[in-house]
C-alpha cells in the first residue's frame, strides 16, 4: 500500500497535475509538493505527488516499481 | 563487472568478516510490504550467504489492521444508508461475519477508491448516503487522509468520516525489539515512509538499540544495496542511520508533515500479531472529531481475535515465516484466504505463496 510510481508532469492547473504514468494520464494533486513544476519527475502516492526526483535517479532505481505497479493493474 | 554483481562481492566480502569474527548468522528484518514482495519475486532469496536471512516485518498495513476493524467496516457496510469507500486491499479480508466482497454480494456498497479524496467526491455526489473511508496506511497514506478530511471540513461535507487506522512504523519497529522472543540485527527501512519522514527519523532506534537502520528503494540493486550496507555496519560494528535511496532526504516531506500535524494526534493502537503499542497511531484532533465514524455511528463493541489457526500475527512479527503456518497453501491460499496475509498484494503470505512457495 505504501507503492509510489514515478511519474512526469506533464501540465498543471494550479495543485492537480497531468502524470503520465506507464504511458496513461492521471491527475495527481500536488500539494504535498507545492514546488513541483511541468517536466518534472514526480513520486505519486494515492493519487498525490509526495516528492520530486532527479531524472537520472528514476532511470537508475525505478525498473521493478513500474512492473509491479502493470503487474497490480492485472 | 556489472553494478549488481559487485554489489554481491562486497556482501560476500563483509559476510567473510563477519563469519571470521565467530557470527555466522544475521537477520535482517524489512519493515516494507512492498519490499516483502519485491524480494520474493526477485528470488533474492536464494542467493543470499546461509545465515543471511531476510524476514519481513509490520509493513503490510492490511496487515496489521486489527479484526475489530475489519467487522466494524462490514458492520458499516451493511447499513442501509452507508457506503464504504476503501483501498481496494481491504475488499476481500475476512471478517468474523463476512468480508466487505460478501457484503457487497449481499447488496451492500462498498465502492474502491485509490485516493482519500475520491471518497469526499463521492460524498458531495451522494448527499443522501453516509459515505465511511476506510482511513489505512502509514505515514506514506496518511497525508492524503489529512488533506481530504480537511477537504471535507472546509467544503462542509457533513456526509463523509473516516474509519481511522493509521499507524507510525518507528513506534512498531521499538516494540520488536523491546520483545525477547525476537531477534533482529538491523532493518532494512521502509523507502515511501521515510520519504515523508526523512531517513534521520531513525537515529534514536540506532542511539537506544545499536542497530543498523537503511532505507532502501526496491528494485534488486536498491535492496542488496540496503543489505549490503547493513553488514558492513554489522563486520565494522558502527550501526548507524543511512539512506540509499535518492527519493529520500535528511529530513523528509515537511508539507506533508505539517499535514499530518495539522490533523492527527497521535495516539495508542492496536496492532495485529503486536497488541497496543504507545503512541504509535493517529487520532483526528479535536476540531476535527465529527469526520469520525467512531463517533459518528454509535457502534457496537468489536473483539480483537484472529482467525482460527491462523499464524498471521507472527508472521507480521517476524516469529514464523508463512510456510510454518500448517494452513498456508493448503485451506488457506489466495482465492480463498483465512487471514489478510494472504490477501493483501503486500502480505507476506500472499508474496510467499506466489513466489516462494517450493
Ligand atoms: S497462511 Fe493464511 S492462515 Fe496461515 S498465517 Fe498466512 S494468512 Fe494466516
Amino acid at each position: 500500500m505504501c507503492l509510489a510510481i514515478p511519474a512526469k508532469i506533464e501540465s498543471l492547473d494550479q495543485h492537480i497535475a497531468t502524470v503520465d504514468l506507464a504511458g496513461a494520464k492521471v491527475r495527481a494533486d500536488t500539494t504535498l509538493t507545492p514546488e513541483a513544476k511541468v517536466g518534472d519527475w514526480v513520486l505519486v502516492h494515492a493519487g498525490y505527488t509526495i516528492t520530486i526526483l532527479d531524472e537520472k535517479d528514476v532511470r537508475e532505481t525505478f525498473a521493478v516499481l513500474r512492473e509491479m505497479d502493470e503487474l497490480q493493474k492485472r | 563487472m556489472n553494478r549488481i554483481a559487485e554489489i554481491r562481492k562486497k556482501i560476500d566480502a563483509y559476510w567473510d568478516t563477519l563469519l571470521s569474527s565467530g557470527r555466522d548468522d544475521v537477520r535482517i528484518m524489512e519493515i516494507c510490504g512492498t519490499h516483502t514482495v519485491s524480494i520474493s519475486r526477485s528470488g533474492l532469496r536464494a542467493t543470499f550467504p546461509k545465515g543471511l536471512k531476510l524476514i519481513s516485518g509490520p509493513g503490510c498495513p492490511v496487515c496489521v489492521t486489527g479484526q475489530s476493524y475489519v467487522d466494524k467496516a462490514v458492520y458499516l457496510a451493511r447499513q442501509p444508508d452507508v457506503i464504504i469507500a476503501t483501498y481496494g486491499d481491504m475488499v476481500r479480508v475476512p471478517g468474523a461475519t463476512g468480508s466487505l466482497e460478501a457484503v457487497r454480494g449481499e447488496g451492500g456498497k462498498v465502492e474502491v477508491v485509490y485516493s482519500a479524496h475520491q471518497a469526499v467526491d463521492l460524498a458531495r455526489r451522494c448527499e443522501d448516503k453516509q459515505v465511511v473511508f476506510l482511513a489505512i496506511g502509514f505515514e506514506t497514506t496518511a497525508p492524503a487522509t489529512a488533506l481530504a478530511i480537511q477537504k471535507a471540513d472546509r467544503e462542509g461535507v457533513e456526509n463523509f468520516s473516516a474509519l481511522l487506522s493509521h499507524k507510525l512504523v518507528i513506534p512498531a519497529m521499538r516494540a520488536l525489539l523491546n520483545d525477547k522472543d525476537i531477534r533482529i540485527d538491523g532493518f532494512l527501512c521502509p523507502g515511501h515512509v521515510s520519504v515523508i519522514t526523512g531517513w534521520r527519523v531513525y537515529e534514536p532506534i540506532v542511539n537506544e538499540f545499536a542497530r543498523p537502520c537503511v532505507v532502501a528503494g526496491f528494485d534488486d540493486e536498491q535492496i542488496l544495496k540496503g543489505i549490503c550496507e547493513i553488514l558492513r555496519q554489522l563486520a565494522e560494528q558502527s550501526p548507524a542511520a543511512c539512506c540509499v535511496y535518492p527519493a529520500v532526504s535528511e529530513t523528509g516531506n515537511l508539507h506533508a508533515q505539517e499535514v499530518i500535524h495539522e490533523t492527527f494526534d497521535v495516539i495508542d493502537t492496536y496492532w495485529r500479531g503486536i497488541g497496543i503499542i504507545p503512541a504509535s497511531g493517529l487520532g483526528l484532533k479535536e476540531r476535527f472529531s465529527r469526520f469520525d465514524a467512531d463517533k459518528r455511528f454509535n457502534l457496537p463493541v468489536f473483539e480483537e481475535h484472529d482467525p482460527p489457526g491462523c499464524r498471521c500475527g507472527e508472521v507480521i512479527s517476524g516469529k514464523c515465516i508463512p510456510p510454518e503456518c500448517p494452513l498456508f497453501g493448503t485451506i488457506c491460499t489466495p482465492r480463498e484466504p483465512i487471514g489478510p496475509c494472504m490477501v493483501s498484494s503486500e502480505g507476506s503470505c500472499a508474496a510467499y505463496y506466489k513466489y516462494d512457495r517450493h
